[in-house]
């Protein structure tokens, strides 16, 4: 027999543990057709069944709230799967049973894993799952998914139930009496009417009217306008009736009848032992600690420190590693590649490009890793909990501090994996607020630009200036979110109610397959994207290149050089190894011929597509203090932060110039025309709010679900850059700097 | 037994929910965690700058904003 079954359950019921353990590595993830809710399907196999698994998102209901519970929803009206699987956290029966009665009134065939039961044991509830079963009419089996116990067996009830075939309608309970009779009159309504549909049972379409669920309201309003207004007229009466003499909605007395329902199940037999509000759990003696008024703010500093270290420091080995394998690579194109623009373009525009994004490989690895680790450990709900009120302030939610941190919340970061982080945030609006204003952070990249602007022009306050830095950021970032979030991304915030889940060790298969499907993830999607728009970054920054007659000036200059050093000087440049020391006057000679070497490359930037938009853009960005240098030092930026310090050094004909190593550009800034500390300070503005990296945009397009976004950050973030490194110029130059 | 606003109640004060007056997508998730009339709740705690609250249900905990824990009416245990 081949089946499709659906894995639904609450968040934190053990739902993806029970998925791997059925499934293992036969694992596929997608997304939900036009949303970034992600899917994750696989296969299991017993005996001569194969069952198709689906995993649907966790959800404690079935409303059309969120994009979640929609997803849930749609996949199993739609898709009709054989049964659901529905994983009930044993310690916690009463809500999940809430679920669980949502399915049965769908009418799709359920299976009820009863999953923790250790947990519940332990708690002292003890759980009759016969009684259970025969009491809710459904197969109940008891698992421990954590340690894949009652998983044959579960899949056998499974099999059973779908060849027995004995399913019998949708749940049909009391919801008192005005609201039974309104489901009785819509219900005749919807007879033989064009919204009947064999998707969707008469009572419960006519119930998501009482309950003025917008999807399936909208829907039937576009399908059969008359039929579903009088069956809208019907619902308000309900509505106001119930208003006026009990003061409640119909949704919610709906909800108490549900609830009313379940109790009066639990208290036939099903539960032998209660659990005891007053009872002490060991996740309860560990929040008296860690969630303290005190000592809960500590430890938190503690744990995203440390978090911090194990990403940035750990990873700089495996970093170093895939680097290693890029300049291995181009010094292999080097060798065997003919000099020329092919050359140029593997080297500099594809390796160098792609290096780039495989370098933040390890990083994302270790970040999520780490995240993977709080999250399903329980510590960042507790996080969550604790800066709530703070991050509320600005239309956030307290899950963004992780993103804030990942990106560089601490100078040093990374805004790649803090994109990616927000995936831990529930609230939609709170969710985007946050991933388009994470990229104001101070990350690695941008360190290097700072320390040069720093050392050339604030040398006396090193550490003050970068201190100001980061607070600049933070600022900058937690205002822009509260703009965001009363213009662009407008609305109410999203109700905080959220679980606490109890502590618990995160099992190792769960953190390994979680870690790599998001890496190999961004390995796929960025990867391509970025390969394309490095090349054409590398096409701007070369093309058209310098005239021939041009380039023979500079030829020419070179060999007068060479010509008019003596004939010993001209053997040993011509025979120089770098093991072997030059003479004084041999050094004088190359040192020549290398300046004319960067005057050519200096020159060729100029005239490139590039050079020409940093030429015209020069009357504007004056106002912030930059010069057509800077201009294309920040177009380059957009490949990567440091690419600023590197192609300043191109536009200053010192030729490349290795971003840790800046002393002598920095003394020729700092000596230079046009720079004063004024322009230094409007470019560590600029440097910090302008457009994100290209490999952040194409992160943020994705994880926001549309490119819209993506192109929203790049040019919101470079107006508001501009603005205030205007501003600081205008004021810095007016107060004499 | 006192009828308290859920923001007033003091930690570890117990007492069971006797209306939730929240409507729209607050009142659908509160009572999507569980929280309708009759259900036993106690105060765990707050967060410390005082908001959130945690509250203790009988499976689980579950923590509010002190805003949308003004929607709901508790019958305090003595």
């Amino acid at each position: 027999m081949e089946a499709t079954i659906a894995l639904a359950g609450n968040p934190n019921s053990g739902k993806t543990t029970l998925f791997n353990a059925l499934t293992g590595a036969r694992q596929h993830i997608g997304n939900y057709p036009g949303v970034t809710v992600e899917k994750k399907e696989g296969t299991y196999i017993n005996k001569n069944n194969k069952f198709h698994v689906v995993d649907l998102p966790g959800t404690y209901s079935l409303t059309a709230y969120s994009l979640e519970e929609v997803v849930a929803r749609d996949y199993i009206l739609n898709e009709k799967p054989n049964m659901v699987v529905n994983i009930v956290d044993a310690s916690n029966l009463e809500r999940n049973l809430y679920l669980t009665l949502q399915f049965m009134e769908m009418g799709v065939p359920v299976c009820i894993s009863l999953n923790m039961m250790d947990v519940a044991e332990n708690r002292g509830i003890g759980i009759d799952t016969g009684r259970l079963a025969e009491l809710m009419g459904v197969p109940v089996i008891p698992t421990v998914a954590r340690r894949g116990e009652g998983k044959q067996a579960l899949m056998e009830a499974v099999a059973a139930g779908i060849e027995k075939n004995a399913y019998s309608g949708p749940l049909c309970i009391s919801y008192g009496e005005d609201i039974d009779r309104a489901l009785d009159e819509m219900e005749t309504i919807l007879q033989d009417s064009p919204l009947e549909d064999e998707r969707y049972p008469r009572r419960w379409l006519a119930m998501k009217y009482l309950e003025n669920d917008e999807k399936i309201t909208a829907l039937g309003s576009r399908k059969a306008p008359a039929v579903s207004e009088s069956l809208a007229k019907i619902a308000r009466r309900v509505e106001a009736h119930l208003q006026s003499t009990l003061g409640v909605n119909a949704e919610a007395v709906i909800a108490d009848y549900r609830y009313g329902y379940i109790r009066s199940v639990m208290k036939k037999g099903v539960l032998t032992e209660r659990p005891n509000l007053d009872r002490l759990f060991m996740s309860d003696r560990i929040d008296k600690v860690v969630t303290n008024r005190f000592f809960g703010p500590l430890i938190m500093v503690g744990v995203l420190l440390t978090l911090y270290h194990f990403t940035f420091t750990y990873s700089g080995i495996p970093v170093g590693w895939v680097e290693g394998l890029f300049g291995w690579l181009g010094e292999t194109a080097d060798g065997l590649l003919p000099e020329g623009l092919l050359k140029s373009l593997v080297i500099s525009g594809m390796i160098d490009g792609v290096g780039g994004v495989m370098g933040f490989v390890p990083l994302i690895m270790f970040m999520f890793l780490g995240i993977s680790i709080l999250e399903d450990s329980g510590y960042l709900a507790r996080v969550a909990f604790m800066l709530d009120r703070v991050f509320r302030v600005f239309g956030l939610h307290g899950s963004s501090v992780m993103a804030f941190i990942v990106s560089g919340g601490i100078a040093g970061g990374c805004a790649v994996p803090g994109v990616m982080a927000t995936r831990t945030l529930k609230s939609p609006r709170e969710r985007l607020a946050t991933l388009l204003t994470v990229p104001f952070m101070n990350c690695g990249a941008k360190l290097p630009v700072f320390a040069l602007l720093v050392a050339a022009f604030f040398p006396k306050n090193e550490a003050l200036m970068m201190f100001i830095i980061t607070l600049i950021a933070w600022t900058g970032a937690l205002l822009v979110a509260r703009l965001l979030r009363s213009t662009a991304i407008r609305g109410e915030s999203t109700p905080f109610v959220m679980e606490l889940p109890p502590y618990r060790l995160p099992t190792f298969k769960g953190l390994t397959i979680h870690t790599w499907e998001r890496t190999w993830q961004y390995i796929k999607k960025a990867g391509t994207v970025i390969l394309t728009v490095s090349v054409i970054l590398w096409a701007m920054m070369t093309f058209p290149g310098l005239s021939d007659d041009q380039r023979a000036r500079y030829t020419n200059q070179r060999s007068d050089i060479l010509n008019s050093a003596s004939p010993a000087v001209q053997a040993e440049l011509q025979h120089m190894e770098e093991s072997v020391a030059l003479s004084p006057a041999a050094i004088e000679v190359r040192d020549a011929l290398l300046a004319v070497d960067g005057e050519e490359a200096e020159a060729g930037l100029r005239n490139s597509v590039a050079g020409r938009i940093g030429g015209v853009l020069e009357p504007i960005s004056r106002l912030a203090g930059f010069d057509w240098r800077t201009n294309i030092a920040l177009v380059g930026g957009f490949a990567a932060k440091e690419v600023v310090v590197s192609t300043l050094g191109t536009a200053y004909s010192l030729g490349e110039v290795d971003p840790e190593e800046t002393g002598s550009l920095a003394g020729r800034l700092a000596a230079a025309p046009g720079w004063s500390p004024a322009v230094a300070f409007a470019l560590i503005i600029f440097t910090i709010f302008y457009a994100p990296c290209f490999v952040s945009v194409v992160c943020i397009a994705r994880e926001a679900g549309s490119w819209k976004w993506g192109v929203f950050s790049m040019v919101f973030n470079t107006v508001l850059a501009f603005m205030l490194a205007a501003i600081a110029f205008q004021v810095g130059r007016g107060l004499g700097f | 037994m006192a009828q308290l606003n859920l923001r007033q109640m003091k930690k570890n004060q117990s007492g069971t929910i006797s209306a939730v007056r929240a409507a729209g997508e607050l009142g659908r998730r509160i009572r999507d965690m569980g929280i309708v009339s009759g259900t036993q709740i106690k105060i765990q705690g707050r967060a410390p700058l005082y908001d959130p609250v945690a509250l203790r249900l009988s499976g689980y905990t579950l923590t509010l904003r002190n805003r949308e824990a003004d929607y709901i009416e508790v019958e305090v245990d003595d």
